[in-house]
């Protein structure tokens, strides 16, 4: 079989401080096949955002250190040279950030940063770059293209500013495109469109997408597959059906226990929504046994003790938990 | 029935837009244009909307936070936004709020004793020192806080420990009405459902009206007696909580409904795309404010503004809507059935 | 789904699959506390607080530290080079500039921290006033623009010109000259931190506007303040340095830098150490001030040391 699209294995991203080495993200891989979806979910500091920006390498070196490795159509990205890494980014990967105001250029038009990764990448001339600019927001669905070319980000709402990002964003045709949150700021109607708007670029593009989000209903829409972080680490990994349905990792069923569900006081089965008691350890100490341990129902001095590892619990799924059971095991 | 806790009358805030060297007014922004609406005691009210739909602003009015333009606020039989700020201080006191931002609404450079004392020595509710003491560690012990962490500065704190903070000195006042402004939104998913609890437990125990403003339509099922809907200033639908979630009103709430992500794979509501983006509350579209996106708009939604009022389809008695959709003969009218469990459950 | 039903008994598992350990990929941190970790943490801190100390040290104890009278005439030993007897050489009057230049530091010190001090004091005053009522805002606003408008150096030779030449005035008119930013730099946090949620909680909290401003305001703008103030401190001894060598600062009499530098002029070309150790010690002691200001900024407001 053929190499996935991008393979991260023992991601390990570690930020200098001043009081002590930050683990953001400890020992964590994944892989995403050609025009795959992938949802990297989990709380505020697990370490899904450092790890999308890792792929990237838009990790300031120093204080950050990125080790493992990043091998993306089989070249390990941390080995390249900063130039090489410039015409992969935007070009072969390209990314689209949660705040799409402070990510676009407020002096240039639309037209022009679309055009920007155009003409620097594909060697595109001026006036090529401003049609094909017009196409991309045609293809983002933004109505009268030609005219909003001319704009600028001032001039546009939100939800059109996030279009625009995902026009430059796919302006290069990218085989693979990081989504960090990219809905999180914006409205849940104009979310709506948005979420629309990236499954039907899915189909007519093609490109595999990382999903970076904390929003687990944005999970269920769009994703094919999840990997669950906690505290730095991959805590479960599961086709996205199976994760919702038999969710094996006590974090991810706390995840799920604790999120109400819309239409819960029709159907009467409104209860108390769980918690997940405590707090998310610090990074900045090593924790010997199971990150989740001080919080997890289950766990035991054993959790504590010894880090548990990635196990298979199910076809394509895999959870780091001693007591998560495994498929079969389960009696009736 | 006994009067209401809390009762808005049309209530109006327009800011001025200044401009030029002399700094004229040179147009208002309609943040809030006409809103009514009331909260029993110990009763819940949920203020939903998007962005800029002016649900903080009522908010903040109510609060007395700055003048309002028009209307009245009625606090427990008394009107309080004419009151001069010397009788409003005890008015206070019956209402607190607790904020979104768990980072900027604690002082920096106060330690949490001084935070939770304050309220406590402003409104007299402490006679000593040792009384004082005595409620702020009771104050811990509610947000369930560790007694000790009073004498800590909010900076150590993680942001669902700083809203539990926050709980405490609104409790502090001893109030009868909690505002709670989007009090949950900038939470993770766990720490929320702690938070969500807290303040389920608190309003069961201590009797509490709350206020609580949100764009997450299901924490607000979950907490909520009554749901009112805004857009653009106005309310545009208020109705208990299974009415509005079974058989929506008006297309604003049922395009909202619609939208939400569903957490559950494979699975997709048949989902009301809304077309483009909310108008500009400086120049609101005239008639019916919704009518540039409402999938149902006739010629009548762009004239004439409808007026909130009581809907003889719904579900439960006390469901109102601003729609004109309601005059046409049922086979006409899209929302005369309830359409929230197609809606909804998936 | 039932959590209960997922996970085997409480038991040992039977087949332990521990993690491979993940060593560190960045050598040990080992945290700095206490004062001195502070100022391992802080170096530009460290490097700006002790050179001013230094100046300090020198101003306070300069008849201890080898000199003699500055003002002391000596016609027969004029212009000499720097030796074993003159470190720093002797003016075109014989005076010592060793001395004049230890003793100038006193001036310069003493212009700086009471220029940054004083339109400090005023300058929160009067941005709190014009932050906080609004009807004042916009009068004393244009007022300060007015005061802006004119370029400090000629406001401080105007103001001058309308008194007698002493470090005191020298003192106002710099301090006159500085305060308009000093306002601003206050009326903007005060507007922001008015807009605070933590504020709005206050006054809902049935806090009084005094208590608001002595509770949650003022502390909050201490640090902006503080940064400001070294700025300012530095930006009056380099004004003062200014007015005294086109003569219209502190007078001739007193060996400041200014002076000194205004005194060696003529003999520029000729005998260069008179101008240049002066203007070596102004140096160190603006860039002293500086480096401490922009130290106590990053370690104030680390959002701010970010975006600057």
């Amino acid at each position: 079989m053929a190499e996935p699209l991008l393979v991260v294995e023992n991601l390990q991203t570690h930020f200098r401080t001043p009081d002590g080495i930050n683990r953001a993200v400890d020992g964590v891989s994944f892989h995403v096949n050609a025009g795959e979806t992938v949802a990297i979910v989990g709380e505020s500091g697990c370490g899904k955002s450092v790890t999308s920006m890792s792929i990237l390498r838009l990790i300031p070196e120093p204080p950050g250190k990125i080790a493992g490795s990043i091998r993306f159509q089989g070249r390990d990205l941390l080995k390249l040279s900063e130039p090489e890494m410039r015409s992969i980014r935007g070009n072969d990967i390209s990314m689209i950030f949660q705040e799409p105001m402070t990510s676009l250029n407020p002096v240039l038009n639309i037209g022009r940063q679309i055009g920007e990764t155009l003409r620097l990448h594909q060697g595109l001339s001026a006036r090529e770059a401003e049609a094909k600019a017009v196409e991309m927001l045609k293809l983002v669905g933004i109505p009268e293209p030609g005219r909003r070319v001319r704009e600028y980000p001032h001039q546009l709402s939100g939800g059109m500013r996030q279009r625009v990002m995902i026009a430059i964003a796919l302006a290069c045709n990218p085989k693979l495109l990081i989504a960090d949150e990219p809905t999180t700021a914006l409205d849940v109607t104009i979310q709506a469109q948005i979420l629309e708007l990236m499954r039907d670029l899915k189909r007519t593009v093609g490109a595999a997408i990382v999903l970076i989000t904390h929003d687990l209903g944005v999970v269920a829409e769009v994703a094919e597959r999840v990997v669950v972080m906690y505290a730095g680490k991959k805590v479960e990994e599961a086709p996205v059906v199976e994760l919702f349905n038999t969710p094996r990792h006590p974090y991810t069923q706390g995840l799920l226990g604790s999120m109400p569900k819309l239409g819960s006081s029709l159907t009467g089965t409104e209860t108390r929504l769980a918690e997940i008691p405590g707090l998310v350890p610090s990074l900045k100490q090593k924790i010997p046994g199971c990150v989740f341990a001080s919080r997890c129902p289950h766990a035991t001095d054993f959790c504590v003790k010894v880090a548990p590892a990635l196990e298979p619990k199910a076809p394509g799924h895999v959870a780091a938990c001693h007591y998560a059971l495994k498929e079969g095991a389960i009696a009736a | 029935m006994s009067s209401p806790l809390l009762d808005v009358q049309d209530l109006k805030k327009h800011f001025p837009i200044r401009g030029g060297f002399f700094g004229g007014v040179t147009g208002h922004v309609y943040a809030v244009d006409g809103v009514s609406f009331h909260i029993n005691k110990g009763e819940t009210l949920s203020l939903v909307g998007e962005s800029g739909c002016g649900k903080s602003t009522v908010g903040k009015a109510v609060l007395q936070l700055f003048g309002i333009t028009d209307g009245q606020v009625v606090l427990d039989g008394k009107r309080i936004d004419d009151m001069p700020a010397n009788s409003l201080r005890p008015m206070r006191r019956r209402m607190q709020v607790v904020f979104q931002d768990p980072f900027s609404s604690l002082n920096p450079r106060m330690r949490v004793r001084d935070i939770l004392a304050e309220p406590i020595r402003n409104f007299g509710l402490a006679r000593n020192g040792a009384e004082l003491t005595a409620k702020v560690a009771k104050l811990m012990d509610t947000v369930r806080l560790p007694r000790d962490a009073v004498n800590r500065w909010p900076h150590e704190f993680s942001g669902g420990q700083r809203q539990r903070i926050g709980i405490a000195r609104a409790l502090a006042a001893e109030p009868d009405l909690i505002i709670c402004d989007e009090a949950v939104s900038a939470l993770d998913v766990s720490v929320k459902a702690q938070i969500v609890n807290l303040l389920q437990d608190l309003q069961g125990e201590l009797g509490l009206a709350l206020l609580f403003i949100s764009h997450d339509l299901a924490i607000v099922e979950h907490m909520t007696h009554r749901v009112a809907v805004m857009y653009l200033g106005k309310i545009v639908e208020v109705a208990p909580k299974r009415s509005l979630f079974a058989a929506p009103k008006h297309p604003y709430t049922e395009a909202l409904l619609s939208a939400v992500p569903v957490p559950m794979p494979g699975k997709q509501r048949e989902r009301i795309l809304l077309k483009g983006d909310v108008p500009s509350p400086i120049n609101p579209p005239t008639g019916c404010r919704f009518h540039t996106r409402c999938p149902y708009a006739f010629d009548r939604c762009r004239t004439e503004e409808p007026p909130l009022r009581p809907i003889p389809t719904a579900l439960e008695a006390g469901h109102t809507a601003a729609c004109h959709l309601h005059d046409l003969p049922a086979d006409r009218n899209p929302l005369a059935v309830a359409k929230g469990q197609a809606l909804l459950a998936v | 789904m039932s959590s209960a039903a997922a996970f085997s008994s409480a038991s040992l598992p039977q087949d332990v699959a521990a993690a491979p350990p993940m060593p560190d990929v960045l050598p040990p941190v080992k945290p700095k506390k206490g004062f001195f970790g502070f100022l391992r943490r802080n170096p530009t801190i460290a490097i700006g607080g002790g050179l001013l100390l230094l100046m300090l040290c020198i101003a306070v104890f300069a008849p201890l530290l080898w000199t003699v009278d500055p003002t002391a005439l000596a016609p027969a030993r004029r212009t000499r080079e720097p030796s074993a007897m003159y470190w720093f050489g002797t003016d075109m009057l014989g005076r010592d500039v060793y001395s004049r230049v230890l003793y100038g530091a006193r001036i310069s010190l003493m212009v700086g921290f009471s220029v940054a001090f004083c339109s400090s004091i005023i300058g929160l005053t009067i941005g709190m006033i014009s932050g906080y009522v609004r009807w004042a805002d916009s009068i004393i606003m244009r007022i300060m623009d007015g005061m802006m408008s004119i370029p400090p150096i000629l406001l401080a030779i105007a103001l001058m010109a309308l008194t007698r030449g002493s470090v005191q005035n020298v003192i106002l008119a710099i301090t006159v000259a500085e305060i308009p930013r000093v306002s601003r730099l206050v009326r903007g946090v005060v507007l922001s931190l008015r807009e605070q949620p933590y504020v709005d909680a206050a006054v809902a909290a049935g806090t009084r506007t005094p208590r608001i401003i002595l509770r949650h305001i003022l502390p909050n703008t201490l640090a902006p303040i503080t940064v400001q103030a070294t700025y300012v401190c530095a930006a009056a001894m380099i004004t003062e340095a200014i007015l005294s060598f086109i003569g219209a600062g502190t007078p001739p009499i007193i060996p400041s830098w200014g002076n000194i530098m205004a005194e060696g002029r003529a003999l520029w070309q000729v005998k260069p150490y008179i101008v240049f150790f002066p203007a070596i010690f102004l140096s160190i002691t603006v860039l002293a001030v500086n480096l401490l200001g922009d130290g106590l900024r990053d370690a104030l407001d680390p959002r701010m040391a970010k975006r600057v």
